[in-house]
């Protein structure tokens, strides 16, 4: 096909679609089986928030457990039924709510939901696309995810309960089920969820690798890409690579849950029983495990780190600061990301000298984060800052990312890792540098590109708060735990009253509760604005609001299937010249001028 | 989905570099499996094995529906439109007869007393040449559809693409059966 006809076909093409939109679409393929990136994007962020506010939930129950662990809360036995029997969470109802916290958390809310809004709604529109690839495999990809969601919360329902031995589901307590009431069909459900989960993920990760790499404008070279398409674009290499190992571990422990194979099992004895399988390593399971689980932090952040370097540069009418840096440390990031997975495992009983190589490929990951943080504070610096929610969510994130990370040099060491495992500080870390940290992207890209996805913007003030009770609020919650956790407060414990070391905590375990019920009730106030303002919203009037260069705001302020009305835009420079010439910005679709320095 | 064709200008078909992309992601899947095989077998309590002799067979009848394919692709795009059909029918009945041979091997196995369940050796091989199966048996689903098209009178679109990316699927299946397979062989 010589490229004449095919431009000749794609502007007649495009001018169907102008046409088109007009037209009535019927209800189903507008909004349920879509195949518009922009739908399906906004698909992904509703069961996203959907789940964030079950996993959010969640762990205001437990937390209640932990900080009030004498007190009865009767209102929970309206909700649990017999698993809250006179007001009391059932200690093994504790198990299955911080298991299902840290799966839907993890998974279906910073997986799918931020990689899924973001890679759909902004990887067209930033690279000059109509849609991605394959508008098909998109559309499946949500629905994957959809199903995936219905199993898991089906299992919330199930006689026995939904999974309770950890998000990491390591075996014989998976495997088997007499091991526990959590080890039973909850633990089938949650299998079958997870193996539906990385079908969506594989689908929706080879359409964005494709995207990106073939469908991009004229003019749009790689090194002219916005970094929010960087970071989704390794984020996709990641999930493409990572997952299918997971979802190889995940057949195995199928097979070892109910064909009888032996692949993670080996001498057990379950209630003076002595159980017939020999030969297996549960030890296994945790390296296919965290093949996944390590990359798997870096799904969840390469695209908040996107987001932040975008909203950062906008917001500071500044260009990004070391453009190439960051890519290559994005890059870089993502091969450490493979090569490090036993940091997780230094009391498995390693050999030392592995344990050695894994602590230092670990502690390079500091080299790239750190190039990232430096390059983040250079571009705010003297920058012209407007202080917008996007804007101060993306300044939060990286706080949160330099509090976590500086945590991380501590557990990727082994010697002071075989101490801290499993403890509070384990979990103040994580929390903070990915968990919270990720959300603040999540929150920021939410802010930020709700203009161009609903045409309205969302409430400043209810934003304000929603954020200074939120960044407060995460540094109240976790930064106690790394005290806790030096002292060796262990993750997991439903109840630390009979342990004389960690009574002295019982004080703080109720401080953190009751600022987490705060931060999550915040959380609602994000809810109801985003979708007050879906409908009620102030009207979006100007195509470009925040006086952007990059290319989605060069569409309408309602962009039909197919974004751009008439052809689309060819780009001739890269997305950052801000504060160029005496210019305040400078559309990536305007030409170099005679005399300007092309970046 | 044509729409995004055409928007292309001298690169790789997009659903062709998805298929790679997808390809690649098959072969972690694999590659995770056979890895925790390296591992597990240097572990205590592990039995080799010897890989039933039908599989031989069905080594060379995958080998020749490559061929096959590789043949029905030349003609489809000289046209040879009677050429083609006869030669997706051949392969998709060499497709079928593979996985009839892999059961067969299966058979002779749990004949022999070697069951999914006896040895985590064996439950491997069970496991490894099964998910293989399955991914053939995708394969023989696509091969049945573009053999329907081509029997039926309707259809008048000429495009390589779906060929293309049938057959750049089937030798992929090929390909990855020929490495587990010598990786059974030579690592048991």
């Amino acid at each position: 096909m010589s490229t004449a006809i095919t431009l000749q076909e794609s502007q007649a093409h495009a001018g169907a679609h102008a046409a088109h939109a007009h037209h009535h679409e019927p209800f189903i393929t507008k909004y349920i089986f879509s195949q518009d990136h922009k739908m399906i994007s906004k698909q992904f962020v509703i069961t996203g928030i959907i789940w964030a506010i079950i996993g959010g939930f969640f762990s205001v129950v437990f937390r209640l457990q932990l900080g009030f662990p004498e007190s009865t809360f009767p209102w929970l036995e309206d909700i649990f039924g017999h698993w809250a029997a006179g007001g009391k969470l059932h200690p093994e109802f504790y198990y299955a709510l911080v298991t299902m916290h840290g799966t839907v958390l993890v998974f279906f809310v910073l997986t799918a939901g931020l990689s899924g809004t973001f890679a759909n709604f902004l990887i067209p529109l930033q690279i000059g696309a109509r849609d991605m690839a394959s508008p098909m495999l998109n559309m499946l990809s949500y629905w994957f995810f959809f199903l995936a969601s219905v199993i898991m919360l089906s299992s919330l329902f199930v006689q026995t309960g939904p999974a309770s031995g950890g998000w990491t589901v390591y075996p014989p307590l998976s495997a088997l089920g007499e091991a526990s009431e959590g080890s039973k069909t909850g633990m089938d459900l949650w299998l079958i969820s997870m193996a539906t989960f990385i079908i969506s993920s594989l689908l929706g990760g080879l359409n964005y690798i494709t995207t990106i790499l073939n469908m991009r404008t004229k003019g749009m070279s790689m090194t002219r890409m916005p970094l929010t398409i960087w970071g989704l674009f390794f984020t996709a290499v990641l999930g493409v690579l990572a997952f299918p190992v997971l979802f190889s571990g995940v057949i195995l422990l199928i097979f070892d849950r109910n064909l009888g194979t032996s692949f993670f099992l080996s001498d057990i004895v379950v209630a003076g029983k002595i159980l017939p399988n020999e030969g297996g390593s549960a030890i296994l399971f945790q390296h296919l495990f965290w093949f996944l689980g390590h990359p798997e932090v870096y799904i969840i952040l390469l695209p908040a780190m996107g987001i932040a370097s975008e909203i950062i540069s906008v917001n500071s009418r500044k260009p990004i600061f070391g453009y190439m840096a960051m890519v290559g440390s994005l890059f870089a990031i993502c091969i450490l990301a493979f090569l490090v997975w036993a940091h997780h495992m230094f009391v498995t009983g390693m050999n030392p000298f592995a344990g050695a190589v894994f602590v230092l490929l670990t502690l390079l990951i500091a080299v790239p984060s750190s190039i990232k943080v430096f390059n983040w504070l250079t571009t705010l610096w003297r920058g012209n800052i407007r202080f917008t929610p996007a804007m101060l969510f993306a300044i939060g994130f990286v706080s949160l990312f330099i509090s976590g990370g500086l945590t991380g040099i501590y557990l990727g060491n082994s010697s002071l890792d075989i101490h801290l495992h499993d403890t509070y500080f384990n979990i103040a870390h994580f929390h903070l540098v990915m968990g919270v940290a990720s959300f603040f992207g999540m929150f920021a890209g939410l802010y930020h590109w709700f203009p161009k996805m609903f045409g309205r913007y969302m409430n400043n003030t209810l934003a304000y708060v929603h954020f200074w009770i939120t960044l407060v609020g995460a540094y109240l919650i976790f930064w106690p735990m790394h005290y806790e956790g030096l002292a060796g407060m262990p993750r997991r414990y439903y109840d630390f009253a009979n342990w004389e070391s960690f009574k002295m905590f019982g004080g703080l375990n109720e401080f953190i509760s009751v600022v987490a019920i705060i931060v999550f009730i915040t959380q609602l106030l994000f809810v109801v604005n985003f979708f007050y303002s879906m409908f009620k919203g102030r009207k979006v009037t100007s195509t470009n609001p925040w006086g952007a260069t990059t290319l989605e705001w060069t569409t309408p302020i309602n962009p039909g299937h197919g974004n751009w009305e008439g052809e689309i835009p060819e780009v001739h420079r890269w997305p950052y010249d801000y504060s160029k010439d005496g210019r305040d910005y400078i559309p990536q679709t305007e030409a170099v001028g005679e005399n300007e320095s092309v970046h | 989905m044509s729409l995004v064709a055409m928007e292309q200008r001298n690169k790789i078909h997009p659903h062709k570099f998805t298929l790679w992309v997808g390809i690649g992601s098959i072969l972690m899947m694999f590659a995770g499996l056979t890895s925790a095989y390296i591992v597990k077998r240097s572990q205590v309590g592990w039995e080799s094995f010897n890989l039933p002799v039908v599989f031989w067979y069905s080594t060379g009848v995958i080998l020749l529906s490559s061929l096959s394919i590789w043949m029905a692709q030349k003609a489809f795009k000289a046209r040879l439109m009677l050429r083609y059909r006869t030669l997706m029918a051949v392969t998709f009945f060499l497709g079928v007869l593979f996985i009839v041979l892999q059961v067969i091997g299966f058979v002779q196995m749990f004949d022999l007393g070697h069951s999914l369940k006896s040895n985590v050796s064996y439950s491997f091989l069970w496991i490894i040449v099964g998910l293989h199966a399955a991914h053939v048996l995708g394969g023989i689903i696509v091969l049945l559809v573009m053999m329907l098209k081509a029997f039926g009178n309707k259809v008048r679109n000429y495009s390589i693409v779906p060929v293309e990316l049938t057959s750049t699927y089937w030798h992929f299946v090929d390909a990855l059966w020929i490495y587990l397979f010598l990786f059974l062989l030579m690592i048991k």
